[in-house]
């Protein structure tokens, strides 16, 4: 355990000794920033409306403005999370210190867990500025933490997810573009297949769109834990862990 | 304290490493020569536990590199050909990192990290950005982070590559000075490098092993002949070839002479004696007292071309397709 918090301090010392962790951060900080002001918006503009037909229709800002935001930042977390991954193997390998890493008293999973560990708290980082905003909502209304704090869990469950798969596609190459760019690929491609159970009902499509790894992400966005949904972030994260250490270890094999 | 018996190393199709066995004796500076792409660095990845051999087996003080490879990690300090070194790191800080990683706690790390500054010279770049420093420095970064845990086995890949005159002699001193306290490795091509640090030889050749001995006893045993190269210069006009080959193998213990070069009024000569004869001073003198003029003398060194020639009955080791291959997968 000792180890994964050495390799784990490393990481997230090289992420903010460079401008990689700023970049993203105030990136993020922006795009959700301005989600949030434009969610802010249609919703005034509603209650001032819903005011003037003197309807008293009840507003919700755990619906109407809490729920659509994280799912938003689920979705721009997609495309964050390449860029916080592609690094954490493609570079050593390039540079050459992963032999530093492979020849010292360590095990494999103890760098892949530190280095994973590291992705996810850069994840966290970003995601305390959205806790910023919403912070705005608590002070001027009533919103339900609940639901909330459940939405959390469930953008960092799924994050894990997609940094595990990351950590993976970069232990595959030691470009940084290449990495990069095939884990958004995959991302992509986990998020969209979703869209075939909308039409479809077939198994093969429910199969497909149990894959997705956002649809996973609604139960918590409204407030629900679902097993099932628990169960499949575990699992990707626990696949997309071993089977980096899988790589790491053919690398050895192979090189 | 090192221990390979029969190891091997299979790439796709390509044999790098090819049944080596050797012992390194505790304390022991071994030379591990070769040219490029002999399997030199695929041996040292394997006996730091960085590659699994394909068969045979390696021990480092007792602990087999595939059975115990952690135990085998914490004995060994490992320099790889090019420093791995993180740019974005400063010196004690990345010092501090790997005295960690190689499980140094608290005060003890703290003392290492003091003590290896020193030893490695880089005290005065402690708090500079890896990145920013030279290659020279680097190198040193380098030894410091592999003396850090203080090892029994020091495996080092090409120490001085890339290094200018100056820094060579700095490193070589350096891992002399390191003797005493750890068995060392270290890979070269550079034959003189070898005859000034190490005690003992390995020579490998496309990956199956070519001579172990100490650098005494190969010196000797490649040159059969004591060989002299001498430049003679003549006083009054041209020399005639004949006369002073003549001249020259009369003296006691020469065996022959060979003209190698003949310019304006000079002439050079290559001079072979007998076995264990010292024949200098009566060729110096030989060549004053027939009244020409001595330019030059000196034995005549033997490339590590010749030795791997002598060593391998081959052709000199001109790297083939093969090699090169090795060594583009070795880099990957």
């Amino acid at each position: 355990m000792r180890n994964v918090w050495i390799i784990c301090r490393k990481e997230l010392g090289s992420y903010f000794v460079s401008p990689i962790a700023y970049l993203l951060l105030t990136m993020f900080a922006l795009i959700f920033g301005f989600f949030f002001w434009n969610a802010l918006g249609v919703f005034i503009i509603e209650g001032m409306e819903m005011q003037m037909r003197g309807q008293s229709f009840p507003m919700n800002i755990n619906e109407q403005i809490i729920r659509p935001l994280l799912s938003n930042a689920s979705v721009i977390g997609l495309f964050f999370i390449p860029m916080i991954t592609m690094r954490l193997f493609a570079e050593e390998k390039r540079t050459g210190t992963i032999e530093l890493l492979a020849t010292s008293p360590i095990r494999d999973i103890e760098i892949i867990l530190g280095k994973w560990l590291a992705a996810l708290m850069l994840y966290c980082c970003l995601l305390l500025f959205t806790a910023l905003n919403f912070a705005f909502l608590f002070k001027y209304g009533n919103p339900d933490w609940k639901p909330l704090l459940l939405g959390y869990l469930g953008l960092l469950l799924q994050a894990g997810a997609f940094l595990a798969i990351g950590t993976f596609i970069s232990t595959l190459t030691k470009n940084q573009i290449i990495a990069g760019a095939a884990t958004f690929g995959v991302e992509l491609i986990l998020w969209v297949i979703g869209w075939v159970g909308e039409y479809e009902t077939a198994l093969w499509a429910r199969v497909l769109s149990y894959l997705s790894v956002l649809t996973h992400f609604e139960s918590f966005a409204r407030g629900v834990i679902d097993s099932k949904d628990l169960i499949f972030y575990v699992t990707v994260i626990f696949l997309g862990l071993f089977f980096t250490a899988r790589s790491m270890e053919s690398l050895r094999w192979r090189s | 304290m090192i221990s390979v018996k029969g190891l091997t190393k299979r790439y796709a199709g390509v044999i790098a490493v090819d049944q080596i066995s050797f012992e390194v004796a505790k304390g022991q500076i071994v030379g591990f020569l070769g040219p490029n792409g002999a399997g030199k660095t695929t041996t040292m990845r394997m006996l730091t536990c960085f590659l699994p051999p394909s068969s045979g087996t390696a021990t480092v003080a007792g602990f087999d590199v595939l059975e115990q490879p952690l135990q085998v990690k914490k004995r060994i300090g490992y320099l790889p050909e090019t420093p791995p070194i993180y740019p974005e790191m400063e010196t004690v800080e990345y010092l501090k990192f790997v005295g960690k990683l190689k499980g140094l706690r608290g005060a003890d790390l703290q003392k290492r990290v003091d003590y290896v500054c020193e030893r490695c010279a880089v005290a005065d770049v402690k708090k500079k950005l890896l990145g920013r420093l030279s290659k020279g420095y680097r190198q040193r970064v380098g030894l410091a982070q592999a003396i850090i845990h203080n090892p029994d086995v020091l495996i080092l890949d090409e120490p001085t590559a890339g290094l200018d005159p100056k820094q060579i002699n700095e490193t070589r001193d350096l891992i002399k000075s390191l003797a005493g306290d750890h068995t060392i490795i270290l890979s070269t091509h550079i034959l003189p490098e070898v005859e000034q640090t190490c005690e003992y030889v390995i020579i490998i050749n496309k990956g199956k092993l070519a001579a172990t001995d100490s650098v005494r006893n190969l010196r000797a045993r490649t040159r059969g002949a004591e060989s002299v190269v001498v430049e003679i210069a003549g006083r009054s006009g041209t020399l005639e070839p004949p006369a002073v080959q003549g001249k020259l193998e009369q003296v006691p213990g020469v065996s022959r002479a060979l003209c190698k070069q003949q310019i304006d009024n000079r002439i050079v000569f290559e001079v072979e004696s007998q076995k264990g004869r010292l024949v200098r001073g009566d060729l110096a003198r030989a060549v004053v007292a027939s009244g020409w003029d001595l330019n030059e003398l000196r034995p005549a060194a033997m490339s590590l071309e010749e030795i791997f020639l002598q060593l391998t009955g081959t052709e000199a080791p001109a790297q083939n397709e093969q090699e090169k291959a090795v060594e583009e997968l070795q880099k990957q």
